[in-house]
């Protein structure tokens, strides 16, 4: 029983930590006052004039620009790319996925460069630019999470489909889809997580005018931070909440159902 | 004729990996070994010898490795208490420790520096409660707490991973034979999640070692690791060879590192992400 | 529910592309670089609003940063403001175009004294327009310091105020203060008078909180510390958010900066260039830049429609005496840029 409680606190705490510093921004996205620590009363304008700064919503709209394009690309190529992976020789594969293992572990400031560098060489920096690093670096987790689910379908189904007259095509969105979809779609949620997160690689590559919230956020850091920056993050972050409650309710729903 | 398409769907992907990923690296690596003439040279990796920069590696290691054995004291007993929840859904946990990441890092760190500061909502907290109070902004320690808050998760989660996959009845069998609670952790859990481990360990380590943003935030410009000065070769000295070769020998340590690592991974499944 | 979320992706998916292309149809833009902090965003939005020319900004903090941004050649900038020096040794390597203030009417307002005073880093005055300066100095907390101790550079050495004192992040700005206080000049690349002032850093560097550049007026403010060297625009900023704030310029002299305008070699449009030049020296947003930043503007418009008190304020406008102690930055050679960049590698890796 003592043990019980003993780890109860011990896994609060851990939460604590992990929590209190979104719990403070939460708080201070409602303080009716703009200094730092005192709270100055209730109130919801930040949440009305968070509209109406320019430079928080031109960051916001690039971030989700960057994100979602970056995010649904790698996707499309990385599930290709899984695909045809799985189909290769051994020697193929540990190439590839050696390859695929390298914007994964390399170092954040070092793959940042790397890119600027060729970039430099060879154009402007820009949108195109942040674009092209963050699919780089969104690919390996969309491979990564799709691999698994393939190795696991049965390579006959496919085939038998194709021996019984379906096209490629059919039998792979009758026979393979329903099985790595979920594998595709937590890729995909992974690379929105990274790209939304990410900071040292766009900060490296991005062009003038390019500001994704973090790049602008750690300008903004220095100058003193606007409240309204507070409330802009309080609501992804409620956004995202409800996004994936309704998402594991209803998967939990399911698994239920066919348990 | 079949499997030969199938392969064809790889195409994107490797125009991808030439394009952007072994290029990039060949760029740093042909700046990193000439001079501003374009003349062959190893100076610039040579300098990583100088005191200014060997002081700045130094500083980095330490604090990556204070910052990784402290994530894996705290998330160990947690993973095993996770593990012992039993909860119906793995997922979930997954979930709730990469929530954070969706309220962005630069905002999760400020709050910290709010908490932190030397009138902060903690000092003030204590001094409402007559309690002494802490100045620990802007120094090497700061910089190891924000980088165990940001890495923590990626130490938790592939415990947490390993430790799962360990079966009831193996311990069971353990107990019937008579193993007290030590020996079950020493000799059944320890060694089935040292590949958990490893990989945490990889997880936490790389980033720390390169990390220049957290120094720069809450270290208040005391702090120089290498990726610091990396950071300011390239944007503020624009010595782009000084800093190619000293990102050539970060390279070389996180590939050290990992190798180091998997040659230590009997399972070879070490360096999967979650 | 997977399928439909996907469907709902794709959907935002394309209607984000599409805004994309509907914000960037324009065409006409104007690539700046400023300091941080230095240009109300609100002005900007008029600008983009009055003449239908998209801004991009881009901010650096400190001169060097900006130096490799714009030599990096990754970006072609329309228009830079930096400081003195930087401005001085960009026009020796032919990287400035020559302004033709005939297309800036709004260039009356500039006061003429500015104008002469630019002459040590554009001596014909060809290149530049003037757009804010200042001088460096000490912001205090009344509370913790008393007034005659901060007379002199010399009380940022003092250990009572261990763990309370803020240096400037800038590698000059950093190394003027025990130049100064050593009583040499702050352009000098002798390198035993820097090794002497590199000493001095290293010995103070254990009573220092942070090197702040930005970020110095709202942690005074805050309280977090009690001595700052700051840019008197700073101080005036943290003094609007603290009453128990002041700013003191030491006796042994200190350094007076211009902050210009000018058009790079890298500029593709000149004409809208030229169009934000006109709009930044207009009074009604001279005046809006001034509130925004606090330093000295060159603007006579905008000066002479001062209330007494501002313009006596000596923490925004320095009089003659403290004016005169000052030295202005002059431009560094290669060699001297090196020594600098090595010793500030030494101060910030002890």
């Amino acid at each position: 029983m003592v043990k019980k409680t003993i780890s109860r606190i011990y896994m609060a705490l851990i939460f604590l930590f992990l929590y209190l510093p979104i719990m403070v921004l939460v708080v201070l996205s409602f303080n009716n006052s703009k200094s730092r620590v005192k709270w100055g009363g209730f109130t919801t304008q930040w949440y009305i004039s968070m509209f109406q700064n320019k430079s928080i919503m031109d960051a916001f709209t690039m971030t989700l620009q960057i994100t979602l394009t970056a995010s649904v690309l790698a996707t499309i190529i990385g599930t290709l790319a899984a695909i045809g992976i799985q189909a290769m020789r051994r020697k193929g594969t540990a190439i590839l996925l050696g390859a695929t293992n390298i914007p994964l572990l390399n170092a954040d400031i070092v793959t940042g460069i790397s890119m600027m560098l060729l970039f430099v060489r060879f154009t402007k920096l820009g949108f195109s630019t942040v674009l092209i690093a963050h699919l780089t670096f969104d690919i390996p987790y969309v491979i990564l999470n799709v691999l698994p689910k393939l190795n696991q379908t049965s390579r006959s189904a496919y085939e038998a489909a194709m021996d019984l007259g379906a096209t490629p095509l059919y039998a792979f969105y009758k026979i393979v889809w329903p099985d790595i979809r979920s594998g595709v779609f937590s890729g995909f949620l992974m690379a929105v997580t990274m790209s939304l997160d990410d900071f040292s690689i766009t900060y490296f590559t991005k062009g003038a005018g390019v500001n994704t919230l973090s790049t602008m956020l750690y300008t903004e850091l220095r100058k003193g931070i606007k409240p309204e920056m507070y409330a802009l993050s309080t609501l992804l972050f409620a956004i995202a909440l409800i996004l994936l409650f309704i998402m594991n309710f209803r998967s939990s729903r399911k698994n239920d159902i066919n348990n | 004729m079949n499997r030969f398409k199938r392969e064809f769907l790889t195409g994107p992907y490797i125009v991808w990996i030439i394009g952007f990923i072994v290029l990039p690296i060949l760029m740093i690596v042909y700046y990193g070994v000439t001079d501003s003439s374009n003349s062959f040279t190893l100076a610039n990796i040579i300098a990583i010898a100088e005191p200014i920069h060997m002081k700045a590696l130094l500083l980095s290691l330490k604090l990556a490795l204070v910052c990784t054995v402290i994530c894996l004291l705290l998330s160990y007993p947690l993973a095993m208490i996770l593990n012992s929840m039993k909860f119906k859904h793995q997922n979930f946990i997954v979930f709730i420790f990469v929530l954070p990441m969706w309220m962005n890092f630069m905002l999760r760190i400020l709050a910290w520096q709010l908490l932190l500061s030397n009138n902060g909502i903690l000092n003030t907290v204590l001094e409402t409660l007559h309690l002494p109070q802490f100045q620990f902004l802007n120094t090497p320690s700061a910089v190891v707490f924000g980088m165990v808050y940001d890495f923590l998760p990626f130490m938790i989660l592939p415990l947490y991973n390993s430790m799962s996959k360990i079966s009831a009845d193996v311990i069971d069998a353990a107990r019937d034979l008579g193993a007290n609670q030590l020996q079950v952790f020493i000799k059944i859990i320890m060694p089935l999640t040292i590949s958990g481990v490893l990989s945490g360990i990889i997880m936490v380590f790389v980033p720390a070692l390169t990390s220049f943003v957290i120094s720069n935030l809450l270290g208040g410009g005391k702090v120089l690791l290498i990726g610091n000065v990396i950071e300011q070769e390239f944007m503020q000295n624009m010595d782009w060879h000084m800093g190619s070769g000293l990102s050539i020998v970060l390279m070389i340590f996180v590939i050290a590192s990992m190798a180091f690592m998997n040659s230590h991974n009997k399972d070879g499944e070490g360096t999967a992400v979650w | 529910m997977k399928k439909r979320l996907f469907c709902l992706t794709t959907l935002l998916f394309s209607a984000v592309c599409l805004s994309a292309c509907g914000s960037s149809s324009n065409g006409e833009t104007l690539t700046v670089l400023n300091y941080g902090k230095y240009f109300d965003s609100d002005a900007l939005k008029m600008f983009e609003e009055e003449t239908g020319i998209t801004v991009e900004y881009e901010e650096y903090e400190s001169p060097e940063e900006m130096y490799t941004k714009y030599k990096a050649g990754s970006i072609d900038y329309d228009l830079l403001c930096t400081s003195d020096y930087m401005i001085e040794k960009l026009i020796d390597e032919g990287e400035v175009q020559k302004m033709d203030y005939t297309k800036i009417p709004e260039y009356k307002n500039i006061d003429q004294n500015i104008i002469d005073s630019s002459a040590s880093f554009d001596p014909d005055h060809t290149y530049t327009l003037p757009y804010f300066y200042g001088t460096v100095g000490i912001l205090y907390n009344t509370d913790e310091v008393d007034a005659s101790e901060v007379d002199t550079w010399n009380v940022l050495w003092d250990s009572k105020y261990e763990g309370k004192i803020i240096m400037e992040n800038s590698v000059r700005d950093c190394f003027l203060v025990p130049l100064k206080q050593l009583g040499y000049s702050l352009n000098t690349t002798n390198p035993d008078e820097l090794d002497e002032a590199l000493d001095m850093l290293l010995d103070q560097k254990p009573l220092i909180y942070a090197y702040f550049v930005d970020e110095t007026g709202d942690e005074m403010a805050a309280g977090n510390a009690s001595l700052a060297v700051v840019y008197s625009g700073e101080a005036a900023y943290a003094q609007s958010l603290s009453d128990k704030l002041e700013y003191s310029v030491p006796k042994e002299g200190s350094n007076l900066w211009i902050d210009s305008w000018f058009i790079p070699k890298t500029c593709k449009n000149t004409e809208n260039a030229e169009k934000f030049l006109n709009f930044l020296c207009r009074e009604d947003i001279a005046k809006m830049n001034f509130d925004y930043v606090y330093y000295a503007t060159p603007n006579t418009a905008v000066y002479d429609n001062l209330d007494e008190e501002t313009k006596n304020d000596t923490t925004i406008f320095p009089d003659k005496e403290t004016l005169d102690n000052c030295e202005v930055y002059v431009s560094l050679d290669e060699e001297g840029t090196n020594l600098y960049n090595q010793l500030w590698k030494t101060l910030k890796s002890d």
